[in-house]
């Protein structure tokens, strides 16, 4: 009984290092520490391109938004620069990411950035405006996870091109069966919700940036 | 019985053990992905990509696994290699990146690796471990586009996005949402267990 009792005190003690979290799990420890070297080595390596293709998705968009240049302007490259608009109207704070477009030094126009809740999940829509910010000259969906075969349809072409030369200062309305008015979008059948998301989320961006964009656009005239 | 060797689990991993049709394993991903064809293959890449990876790094270490740190060691061998596919796919098919969402990041959790590792790459030669994972990663990449064929044919008319069926054709919208992925799912896997009993039930337990 005496020798039963000695051995099983003894025998942790004899190696007490065996029995140390750090011991047991040199492994992981290991691992944990190549995995995230060659983790870190990967986003070294990538970050760069999946920032720029990021960057892309959005700039590729601009030129089909702004409105056809005529003339001599039309073959001269468009010059594109990013900046961050903050708004603060009624209360609330909102901040815009705003790309201004320009051919040889004349304002082209603005695409806005904005996003909003649709049916389903956030939609995130860019809106291209004319160099007065008074007409809308193109809408793109870049990001949406509506209804396959319903709300999906914004992301169409037929259905957004809709919004082209429609007025930016009044609020535009979605109507079901054929919108003639100035103002006015047709729904998607079967997907009025996802119709007036977009609608709403272009009304409310326009209402806050455009007259800060007229403004921009009046100073940067000779 | 004798432990598989490599042309054995290459084989049963396709058909006699596919991880979807015969193990239903990994059915979250399966479902979500197939409603259209691209999804289905980008899936079943970047599922081989992970398992080849975790299968050869698990086989290379499997002397030095003790058995209540085991599980931690596989998840953090596919935690890594998901994320090493995550950011690939991100860089180079920007596109299939943001159409597959956060079904690329939950491949983590996808049970079929996690099983593979325990099964196979845990007890056997690197060999061995790198045909395992191919068997089964072609297993489940079969089933994806098994399921997707039938669902983007139906639901769109199309398949990889190019009309096959005439524009005539009304499409099923529900085959591309989510009744539709369970709906094809139980219809396929009746005609695989089906075929199966015919054949006499050779592959059952």
């Amino acid at each position: 009984m005496n020798a039963a009792i000695m051995t099983t005190d003894t025998m942790p003690a004899k190696r007490p290092w065996r029995d140390n979290a750090l011991f047991q799990g040199w492994l992981v420890l290991l691992l944990a520490v190549v995995f995230g070297a060659l983790l870190a080595g990967v986003q070294t390596a990538l970050g760069p391109t999946i920032a720029a293709n990021k960057r892309n998705e959005t700039l590729s968009q601009v030129p089909a938004l702004l409105a056809p240049a005529s003339g001599a302007a039309a073959t001269a490259k468009l010059e594109i620069d990013t900046r961050m608009l903050p708004v603060s109207r009624g209360g609330r704070t909102a901040v815009y990411r705003v790309h201004r477009a320009r051919r040889d030094g004349q304002l082209a126009g603005w695409v806005v950035q904005t996003a909003g809740q649709g049916y389903a999940d956030r939609i995130e829509v860019l809106v291209g405006l004319s160099p007065e910010a008074d007409v809308i000259t193109g809408l793109f969906v870049l990001d949406q996870k509506e209804t396959p075969g319903l709300g999906a349809k914004i992301a169409t072409a037929p259905w957004r091109r809709q919004f082209v030369g429609k007025p930016a200062a009044a609020p535009l309305e979605v109507v079901k069966g054929g919108g003639a008015g100035a103002n006015q979008i047709d729904a998607i059948t079967g997907a009025t919700i996802s119709s007036r998301a977009v609608v709403a989320i272009v009304n409310r961006a326009l209402a806050d940036v455009s007259s800060q964009l007229a403004a921009d656009a009046g100073k940067a005239a000779p | 019985m004798s432990t598989p060797s490599a042309a054995q689990r290459f084989v049963r991993g396709i058909l006699p053990e596919n991880p979807v049709y015969r193990q239903m394993l990994g059915l979250c991903a399966t479902l979500a992905v197939t409603n259209n064809l691209k999804s289905a293959v980008t899936m079943g890449a970047a599922v081989l990509f992970v398992l080849v990876c975790a299968n050869l790094m698990v086989s290379l270490i499997r002397h030095w696994l003790t058995p209540h740190l085991r599980i931690v060691i596989f998840t953090l061998t596919i935690a890594t290699f998901v994320t090493v596919a995550d950011r690939l796919l991100a860089a180079f098919l920007y596109p299939m990146s943001k159409a597959l969402g956060p079904y690329i990041p939950l491949i983590i959790v996808n049970c079929i690796i996690i099983c593979r590792c325990e099964v196979c790459a845990a007890k056997q030669g690197p060999l061995t471990a790198v045909a395992d994972a191919l068997g089964q990663s072609l297993g489940f990449a079969l089933a994806l586009v098994s399921l997707a064929a039938v669902r983007e044919i139906l639901g769109t008319g199309m398949w990889f996005g190019f009309r096959v069926l005439p524009a005539a054709w009304p499409d099923w919208v529900i085959m591309v949402l989510p009744p539709g992925a369970f709906l094809t799912f139980g219809l396929l896997l009746g005609l695989a267990n089906w075929i199966s009993a015919r054949r006499g039930g050779k592959e059952e337990a």
